[in-house]
């Protein structure tokens, strides 16, 4: 499998060895033991949303059973529940032995803030975006470098951003000339039609956002369980031949990819 | 003074639902600013949006003169915008104002607030409705 399994994790490590987490898919579980075994004792894990497959692996997340870590947690508020209880759903019966309360790590839940915020020596935002409930996308800046991560994300549901100045597209605050953007590209075209308002992107709206943004360089983001690697190289190839022929091609995310952006 | 600010996602969305109706619509932003009116409003209004650009929600209603059935001027605690606005519910009124291109129109305008949170107030949406 060259493009891998698991769902939605990302992690961005800073140089001063800040760990921020994005998202807590399946993928989380095997960063979890990378994170272990580095003997990292503090993670900043940003959550945009608390669909499952952003969820579900951090009921497997070594550092959360570990008293000596301290997880550092945020989340989009909702106008219903805080974040904690929302959380602790999935920390409870039938769906889990363990109550969130008794793993040992130290946990704070954390609102996003509607204004920029730092962490150390990096300035985050998050924005909430067009997907179904609330929803956010995250950027973060440090030593003189951006990524922006949008992993579920549907712009063209509110419009044709294209003809829009960017304070008028969803996310544009945190995606706008964005060195690395991380975005939503699920559907072949004619998948899409059939999708319409699921709170994902075809892959030429993936590339018109970031075209539309002003992002530098796109990864194609939150692949189709359906597709196999033979079909999001054709993805990958579709996303080319829509993107310009100046500046970086698109490329799909691949799991265990690693991407260097040293200013 | 037009702002280039991020707009809200509850404003990018309920332009896009303003966009897609057939009754003038007009949303302004939790600093009183109207930041977007749709198409369906440009006959009332007299003019598009790009024309008019941004403006404070207070100064664009006094442009119309808004009056009431005996010809006096509105007050304004029974403005439905200034109501939506400042005391955060939902109002209605029937009144006459004149547009900016000179015609003098008898209208209904509905006003009501938008709460992303319980706590989060970011503007309001204004209906108006020909008589």
């Amino acid at each position: 499998m060259r493009c891998g399994g698991n769902t939605s994790c990302v992690e961005v490590s800073l140089d001063d060895g800040s760990v921020f987490v994005l998202d807590a898919g399946t993928g989380i579980r095997e960063l979890g033991a990378e994170l272990a075994e580095r003997g990292t004792q503090k993670v900043h894990l940003l959550l945009t949303h608390l669909h499952l497959d952003h969820l579900e692996g951090l009921r497997f997340f070594a550092p959360l059973f570990d008293p000596g870590v301290e997880i550092d947690l945020w989340g989009p508020r909702s106008p219903v529940l805080g974040l904690k209880e929302r959380i602790r759903k999935s920390f409870s019966p039938p769906l889990f032995p363990i109550d969130l309360q008794d793993t040992p790590a130290k946990v704070t839940f954390n609102d996003v803030p509607n204004v920029p915020w730092t962490i150390g020596a990096a300035e985050l935002r998050a924005s909430l975006v067009v997907h179904p409930g609330p929803t956010v996308g995250y950027r973060i800046s440090a030593d003189g470098s951006s990524v922006a991560y949008l992993p579920d994300h549907e712009p063209a549901l509110a419009g044709r951003f294209e003809e829009r100045t960017r304070d008028w597209i969803s996310g544009g605050s945190i995606a706008e000339e964005v060195d690395l953007l991380l975005h939503d590209a699920q559907y072949f075209e004619e998948e899409y039609d059939e999708r319409l308002g699921w709170g994902h992107s075809s892959v030429s709206s993936a590339v018109a956002y970031a075209d539309a943004v002003g992002a530098k360089r796109l990864v194609l983001f939150h692949h189709d369980p359906t597709h196999s690697d033979d079909r999001m190289q054709e993805l990958e190839d579709e996303a080319r031949s829509f993107a310009d022929d100046d500046g970086d091609p698109p490329t799909i995310a691949r799991e265990g990819m690693v991407l260097d952006l040293s200013a | 003074m037009p702002s280039d600010r991020p707009k809200h996602l509850v404003h990018i969305l309920a332009r896009e639902f303003a966009s897609n109706l057939a009754t003038p619509t007009l949303i302004v932003d939790a600093d009183g600013m109207l930041i977007f009116f749709n198409e369906a409003a440009e006959d009332l209004v007299g003019g598009t949006f790009a024309e008019v650009g941004e403006m404070t929600i207070a100064q664009f209603s006094d442009t119309f003169a808004p009056r009431s059935d005996n010809d006096d001027p509105l007050p304004q605690e029974r403005r439905p915008t200034r109501i939506a606005f400042e005391e955060k519910r939902a109002a209605h009124e029937e009144m006459t104002v004149t547009s900016l291109d000179g015609v003098e129109r008898q209208i209904g305008v509905t006003a009501f607030p938008l709460f992303a949170q319980k706590d989060e107030f970011v503007g309001i949406v204004a209906i108006w409705w020909r008589e």
